[in-house]
């Protein structure tokens, strides 16, 4: 068990069934009362932010997490299997674990893979991808007057993102997933 | 070159080859020494203390030795201030006494954890005891402005050694030193400031007196929906629960009381425009207060916030001999059943009490808070001249 004096950014606890990581912490103490550490937590499988106050003898459950690196290898029907660089142990994931971004994810690129009670419970993909265009119209001319001044192109891992108009079929792009933005074009 | 070289005071930080490094009177320069020369040798009579290391001068990670100009800004504000606050005092007609810091019996305050000392002394975690003492003396207005410890306090509102003013006034109320408080912010505002106005974050806060105040049951009611502080711990748990404040394990009155105050209050304390003075504290809070003779459940007690931060806690002073034993060993339990280390109840303290102390009144400052407030600083260790993160 972890006590208020454990806290601090990236431990990892477990309440109410649900695993979270400390993001924010603060010492508050009232001159004549018990010292409380004001803490922000983030639920790693909702991403939902929670505050609490612990109190100081309070005590917080470990969870048992771990966030290892692993390859995306291939797509199979709705999962998708990765496999760890080190061991080479294969895991299997259904999309809905990874969430949205797994149209953003190309062959071999490396993600960190959340496990819970050892089992797999998320995806981190890194913040920015490289991705070529398959496919885009080329600019509509008038379009810019209305302030619409991109246009959508679709990736080759299937994806759809808002493009400039000068964007075209087979350039590369820097993506942001976080955003799943377009940064920039790159040579390549 | 030569006629230059005369005129430097200072020393040789540093060698590195052909270079090296002095620090004068008028800032640091780097100056050409001759190859060779070694720590404790004499270059142009400056001596060499040690040879560089290499890279670049002054060293990015330098300020240990060289404090950002923000945080020398900030020191030298911390020195007005205490002026202010000395100058304050004197021209009132107070003492300014110095207290023991090593004493056999430390704060017996449940949630105080005193600093051994050694040879079987403690640090004081306030200068209370020793200053009834100097009341029961015949001391009638004194003012201590010094450390005191606290283990384990550290945040940005908390060093462990940090600097309290603390003042007492005999044949006084409560109502003669919260003016006092108020005329101090106020005074030691414009004294760094030129301004009766304190800064915290990007607001600007007036601190010109009077302050509004408000009763502990009104802020508990009005902002955390709590309003049964009568009863007892189950009592109050209830209404906890019905204005879904997470207690988490608390059974303790007290542990409640400031579940509700710390989630709910304090946030709320944090966004006002200005001070407040929270007064009336129920009686389970009372720690060295006397019991308020009109109003039954209260004792006299004020806490002044500024932007959320609590300044000060004053009391109309206990001054019951038997009373206070009693609260005493009421803390020295509580303290047992946490696990706490029991000193034993200050007899002196008891028997001063019992010769006579005039009706008192007492407040307790942070000076170091009342710097972060006139200074802007956002934390306590910006204005600290050594932080226990830098021992």
């Amino acid at each position: 068990m972890y006590d208020t004096s454990d806290i601090r950014k990236g431990l990892k606890v477990l309440m109410d069934g649900h695993p979270y990581t400390v993001i924010e912490f603060q010492f508050v103490k009232p001159g004549k009362g018990a010292a409380f550490t004001r803490t922000k937590f983030k639920n790693l499988l909702t991403g939902g932010v929670v505050e609490k106050n612990i109190r100081s003898g309070e005590k917080l459950e470990p969870a048992n997490v771990e966030d290892k690196t692993m390859q995306f290898l291939y797509k199979e029907g709705d999962d998708f299997v990765f496999m760890d660089p080190k061991t080479y142990e294969q895991v299997t994931i259904a999309a809905e674990t990874i969430g949205d971004d797994h149209d953003l994810m190309k062959d071999n690129i490396e993600v960190q893979v959340l496990f819970f009670n050892e089992r797999s419970v998320g995806v981190t993909l890194p913040n920015f991808v490289l991705l070529r265009v398959t496919g885009t119209e080329g600019g509509v001319a008038g379009n810019t007057a209305a302030g619409n001044v991109t246009k959508p192109a679709t990736l080759e891992t299937g994806a759809v993102v808002a493009v400039p108009l000068f964007i075209n079929e087979g350039d590369l792009l820097k993506i942001d997933t976080r955003e799943r933005a377009y940064v920039e074009r790159v040579k390549g | 070159m030569d006629d230059d070289r005369a005129r430097l005071r200072g020393r040789i930080l540093w060698r590195d080859g052909e270079r090296a490094g002095l620090r004068t009177e008028a800032g640091d320069l780097v100056i050409a020494a001759p190859p060779g020369a070694r720590a404790g040798d004499l270059v142009d009579g400056h001596e060499v203390v040690r040879a560089h290391p290499g890279g670049e001068y002054p060293r990015p990670d330098s300020e240990v030795a060289r404090l950002p100009r923000a945080r020398l800004d900030a020191l030298a504000a911390r020195a007005r201030a205490t002026a202010a606050v000395r100058a304050f005092f004197a021209a009132r007609g107070f003492v300014e006494v110095d207290v023991p810091l090593r004493v056999r019996t430390p704060g017996l305050e449940v949630h105080l954890d005193a600093v051994p000392a050694g040879e079987g002394r403690w640090l004081i975690t306030s200068p209370e005891y020793q200053m009834k003492r100097l009341l029961a003396a015949g001391l009638e207005r004194i003012v201590a402005v010094c450390r005191c410890f606290r283990a384990g306090e550290v945040g940005a509102q908390h060093e462990p050694e940090f600097t309290m003013i603390e003042w007492y006034r005999a044949w006084a109320d409560l109502d003669a030193v919260l003016a006092d408080t108020e005329e101090l912010v106020a005074e030691v505002a414009r004294a760094v400031r030129g301004a009766q106005a304190v800064v915290v974050g990007d607001r600007v806060i007036d601190v010109t007196p009077p302050w509004p105040r408000m009763t502990v049951a009104e802020a508990m009611a009005r902002w955390a929906g709590v309003s049964a502080l009568d009863g007892d711990e189950a009592e109050l748990a209830r209404a906890l629960a019905a204005a879904g404040i997470d207690a988490g394990t608390a059974r303790a009155w007290d542990d409640l009381f400031y579940a509700a105050f710390v989630s709910r209050v304090e946030p709320q304390l944090a966004a006002l425009e200005r001070p407040l003075v929270l007064l009336d504290w129920p009686v389970r809070l009372g720690a060295l207060a006397r019991r308020c003779p009109e109003r039954p459940g209260v004792v006299e007690r004020f806490e002044a916030y500024i932007a959320g931060v609590e300044l000060c806690n004053a009391f109309g002073e206990l001054v019951d001999p038997v009373e206070q034993r009693a609260r005493f060993e009421e803390d020295r339990r509580q303290r047992a059943a946490r696990g706490k280390p029991v000193h034993a109840v200050d007899d002196r303290l008891i028997a001063a009490l019992e010769e006579g102390i005039p009706p008192s009144a007492g407040n307790a400052l942070g000076l170091d808070r009342l710097v972060m407030l006139v200074t802007g600083a956002a934390s306590i260790r910006s204005v600290a001249w050594f932080t226990d993160a830098e021992l």
